[in-house]
Formats: C-alpha cells, structure tokens, sequence
C-alpha cells in the first residue's frame, strides 16, 4: 500500500477498480493490484474522478459516515432510510427535459426469478431516454458479520457474497487470506479450485446464454442451455458434494479432495456440453428473428468500457483484453494456455459470443487440470497471524477483489469488490440506446449481481 | 423417430416425487377451508438472498424436475397467486415490498420460506441489516430449508402443498348395483 498525498490520490490515473475506507484511511485499488490510500481528514476524502468511483463512494459514506469532498453523485445507497415498520419516502427521479417524456418504474421485485432492484426508466414512447437503477434492496450487512470472525469462519459469508459465483469469492477471499497469513497453498488444493471456478463459469455461461434466447422467444435454447448447466451442477455435487461448490474453497485449500468417480462425472457433463454445443450454436447464429433482437441493441462502446475498466464478458464484448487470469501469479493458469475472446461491437450479440467462445476453453482447462492434479495434500491450516491482503479471481463476470486486515487471527477489517459494480453504470448507459422492450435482454446479457454489490 | 423417443426417455433423470406425509397432514389443518386444489400458482420474491436460491429455484423448471408436471407454475403478479414464495433474508430495505406482495395476493394465500436465509437469516443471523427470516414480516406456512435447498428437496417441499390442498377425493357409488 502507497500512503498518497491529497493532490497525488486525486491524480492518480490507471484502471480504476474499487475504492473503500477504514477508521483511519481512504483506499483505491488500480489494476493489476496496485493499492493507494489516503488519510481521512474530518471523516472525508477527496472524490476520484474515475467513472466508475460512484457507487464505492456513495457505500463508504453509507458504511461507515465517510464523505467524498467533491463528488458528483451523492444519492445514498444501501440506507434506504426506512422507517421501523419498513415505510419511507422514494428519493425523486429526475427525468431529462424533453416533451413527452414520462417515467415507468419497475421493481423492486421483478417479474421473473431474480433478486430485487428498482429500475426507474424515463421513456418518450417506447425509447428509453435514461435509465436510474435503485439498488441496495439485498444489504445484508455482510463485511460487518465478516468483522471479527476467524479467517476460516469468514469464508461462508464471502461464499455467500454472490451466490452464482460462490466458487470465484471464495477464491478471492481465500488468496486474500493467505496473502496476508503468508500461506503457500498446495498445488492439489490450487488445480481443483481452478477446477470448480471454470466449472462455475461453464454452469453460468450456460444458463444465462438460455434465459436470454428464452426471453427473445426462443424457448427450445433456453431449455437446452438449462439442460446443459443442469448436467454441470450434477457433476458437481458428484465431485465435490455440492451443486454450485459453496464453501468447498477454504483459506489455506479446500474443504474437500475431489470425489472418487467425481472426474468421470464432470467428463461425462462436459462431454455431452461439446456435444450439443455446435448445434445450439448454429440456432444462434441462423435465426435471423433471433439475431434481429440481440444485433445492435444495448451497446456499450468500448471507449465507455474503458472508462469503467469493465472485465469479463461486458468488457471484453466492448474490446477490453483484460482477464485477471492472465495476471503474474494466479495459478494454476500460468501452467495451462488461454485463449481469451475479445470483440468491439459491445452490442448483447457480441456479449453472448464472448460467453460461447468461452465455454469450449473452459471445457479444455477442466480437462487439462484433472488430468494432471498434483499429487499433493489438499489443504494446510491457516496459523493466526496478522498481516493485509489482497486477492483476485476471475469468476464468469470478471474480477472480484477481496482486500482483508487480520489482526491476531481475525477479521479486522474487509473490502469486497464485485464486477458488478463497475457494470450497473455500463448497463444504464445501454438501456438508454434502446427500446424498453429490449431491457429485459439487454439486462441479462449484462446480468450484474445485486447481492455482490449491495453487500 | 423411435431412437428419439428412446433416448429422451433415458435422459428424463428425474423420478416422480412424492411429498412427506407428516407435513402434508400438518398442512392439510391450515389449509382446511382453502381446498384451492391441484394447480397453485407462484410469486417468488427474493428479500435479500444472495441470488443462489434464485438459480435453483429456477432449476425447477427445467427438463430435468419439470415443476409444472405437478400442477405448480410461477406467475409475475401476486394477483394471480396462491403461494408467495420467499428466497433470501428479509433485508430492512425489502419489509414493504414483501409485506405488498402479500396484500396483493388474493385470499386464501400460502407463504413458503425457501432456504435458510428465509427460514430464519441463515448465516446472516443476527446482522443489524435484517428483520430476520420471512417469518419475522410474515406468517409463514411451510419451510423448506437448505442454503440453498436443491431443485429436487424445493420441488418436494412445494408437493406437499399441493397435496394438501386436494379436495379429497369423493368417493363415487355406483347407480346400481353392477349385474
Ligand atoms: S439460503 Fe444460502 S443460498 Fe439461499 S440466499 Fe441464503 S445464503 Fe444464498
């Protein structure tokens, strides 16, 4: 960590990921892991300027009464302001000022199977000319249970942080962990988290590939895909005794060695994906009523991409290279070959291509690393030490960065930061070049965690 | 066409399932006077889950457990319910929007608390952010625990709803005596 002067911290330029605050300091973090901090004087800071510092910011003074001096948006937003029995006033919607224009409100519950949030769109017609996205509806106050718990103990609430990517926190949170205890991992306990990781990616891919053909009308994908994730998460509760892999990932390994007969499950899982994948493939790409509804619609420019230093598949469907699995240091990807995809046209096409040609990779990492597990234990306990910690792991959406302070072996303090959070601004932005109808589209082919970021 | 047939046969993993009896029968005395039979609709609303409910909740649909064979589908409005099914804590920010989609439904209604953060907050227990489990805004007739419950122990769970609200079957008498 560099302690930076006030000028400096508002200076600094670089891929801008997270920011938080602790009693004492105002901390920024940069790719590809680089932390800065600043002192807090009367309980404020200096606002960034980085595109995507909002909603951190606005977290910080809802958390813990910090203020960013300067910032633009000071909207709260996890405090609700509800009364006890959960009445409140609604904060005002400011529509942009043009004839015709009117608001329509959706959520906080939605109408299909998904976590809360508020969707406040101003429209003239059927044109959206602004989307607002009120979240915070799933706070659970989660980094303050982390607060003062074991490393070990810690670890089912930062599995719980984004269930869809329960494998790819734990990891984060773990490499935090040992980062900061000064922990070498065992490489059997490495290879199967990376293991579980893709076979996360794979499972979510799939799915999220069906629900959006599904909501275009094309039922028999969504059916297919679900069929596909619902193979992967068998195979994973024959592998490692849980179907979405929750707190399987411990700091210092893994709960668990890998199942006897779990590889064959997941080849047979994987074998039959391969199998069917060229075919939904085609479906994809030949139904012109189908690319008629995700060609063009909820573009997000790379320029803009940029700006929020947008990972995964919302990134680099909008021409950003970056994958943290390519970062110095994150094993066992040094060891295995990755091709990662990337496209420009930042349109809901693009984001499903993204995720396509991702799948057969996954499919050949899993194989790889099974086939060669290292023959070694599969976990070491982790000492109570003290030290700070940063740590990364790719999930399907992108980074997500857990940064841990244990002090005599717990949990003095804890930031989480999803990518989600950088991509809710992306998808207001590409709600408003499109119609309303596409916003259920357009919304899944982005598909931001609310719970990773409500926190 | 056969072959088709076959293999799809095969690949139907999942068998018919059938709902624990000791909940059926404590269920049938809430449900006394509702009889709202065999086919239930569902509003599913999440009041603070961490989205993993949500995945297998909708694993239930897919070919593999295929709810609606027993009669249960979702509905995007609580007007159309009969079961308001709750994921997730019930988080401060989310007491009146459940609390509406109660109102909204009409009566009889059931309410089902599916994983341990709705049974009762889960590992969340006791965090200032929280009320607690659905319980806690609501009164809740069945639990399905599990964190989170897989699609198979959800549809078992829902089955035993179902069940309960069957009208017993009348029993029929023949006109006359068959000669
Ligand atoms: S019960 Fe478990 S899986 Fe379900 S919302 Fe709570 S933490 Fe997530």
């Amino acid at each position: 960590m560099i302690l930076l002067s006030h000028e400096d911290w508002k200076a600094k330029e670089g891929r801008f990921i997270a920011l938080w605050t602790d009693a004492r300091h105002a901390y920024a973090l940069y790719e590809p892991g680089e932390l800065v901090a600043v002192e807090l004087v009367d309980n404020a800071y200096p606002a960034l300027h980085h595109a995507g510092a909002g909603w951190f910011q606005r977290l910080a003074q809802d958390l813990n009464g910090h203020k960013a001096l300067g910032a633009a948006d000071i909207r709260p937003a996890i405090d609700h302001k509800r009364d006890t029995d959960g009445g409140g006033l609604w904060p005002e919607f400011k529509s942009p000022e043009v004839e015709g224009v009117h608001q329509v409100a959706v959520g906080p519950i939605h109408a299909g199977i998904i976590e809360p949030g508020h969707f406040r769109f101003s429209v003239v017609g059927e044109q959206v000319l602004k989307l607002e996205a009120r979240l915070g509806y799933t706070h659970k106050g989660t980094l303050g249970m982390i607060r003062g718990k074991s490393p070990r103990l810690a670890a089912r609430f930062a599995a719980r942080v984004s269930g869809d990517a329960t494998v790819a926190h734990g990891i984060a949170y773990a490499r935090a962990a040992e980062v900061a205890l000064r922990l070498e991992v065992p490489g059997r306990a490495i290879y199967l988290r990376a293991v579980m990781a893709e076979l996360e990616r794979l499972a979510n891919h799939t799915s999220d590939i069906g629900a959006i053909a599904g909501d275009a009308g094309f039922a028999f994908l969504d059916a297919r895909f679900a069929l596909a994730r619902e193979r992967i998460c068998a195979a994973a509760a024959a592998a490692f005794g849980h179907r979405l892999m929750m707190d399987v990932v411990v700091p210092g390994g893994v709960a668990g060695d890998i199942a006897t007969g779990g590889a064959v499950a997941v080849f047979e899982a994987l074998d039959a994906l391969e199998a069917e994948l060229p075919s939904l493939k085609r479906i994809f790409e030949d139904y012109a009523s189908l690319q008629d509804r995700v060609v063009g619609t909820g573009i997000v420019p790379p320029n803009l991409a940029a700006a929020y230093a947008a990972g995964g598949y919302a990134g680099r469907a909008s021409g950003q290279t970056h994958d943290s699995r390519l970062l110095p240091g994150y094993p066992p990807y040094e060891t295995f070959p990755l091709y990662v995809p990337v496209e420009r046209e930042g349109d809901v096409a693009a984001r499903i291509r993204i995720r396509l040609a991702e799948i057969p990779e996954s499919i050949r990492l899993i194989r790889d690393m099974l086939h060669s597990l290292p023959d070694t234990p599969i976990a070491i306990a982790p000492p109570t030490g003290s030290g700070e910690g940063l740590g990364v792991a790719e999930s399907f959406r992108g980074p997500v960065w857990y940064w841990l302070r244990i002090e005599g072996g717990s949990i003095a303090d804890v930031f989480i930061a999803d990518p989600s959070t950088l991509h809710w601004p992306l998808l207001e932005h590409a709600a408003a070049t499109a119609i309303l109808a596409d916003f259920p589209l357009i919304n899944k082919s982005i598909n931001g965690s609310y719970s990773g970021v409500d926190l | 066409m056969w072959k088709t047939v076959a293999r799809h046969l095969l690949s139907r993993a999942a068998e018919a399932r059938a709902a624990d009896p000791a909940v059926v029968k404590t269920l049938r005395e809430k449900v006394v006077a509702s009889k709202l039979g065999r086919s239930l609709a569902i509003r599913h609303v999440s009041a603070g889950s961490c989205n993993a409910c949500e995945l297998e909740l909708r694993a239930t649909q897919n070919l593999v457990y295929d709810l609606t064979q027993y009669g249960l589908s979702f509905t995007p409005s609580p007007r159309h319910a009969d079961i308001l099914l709750v994921t997730g804590v019930s988080g401060k920010n989310m007491r009146e929007a459940l609390l509406q989609a109660r109102a909204g439904m009409p009566e009889p209604a059931l309410v089902v608390a599916v994983g341990d953060c709705a049974v009762d907050g889960g590992v969340f227990k006791g965090s200032p952010a929280i009320c607690g489990g659905a319980d806690s805004v609501l009164p809740v007739d069945l639990m399905i625990p599990g964190c989170p419950p897989s699609p198979e122990r959800i549809v078992q769970g829902l089955l035993a709803l179902v069940e309960a609200n069957v009208v017993p079957a009348r029993v029929v008498k023949p006109r006359r005596e068959p000669r």
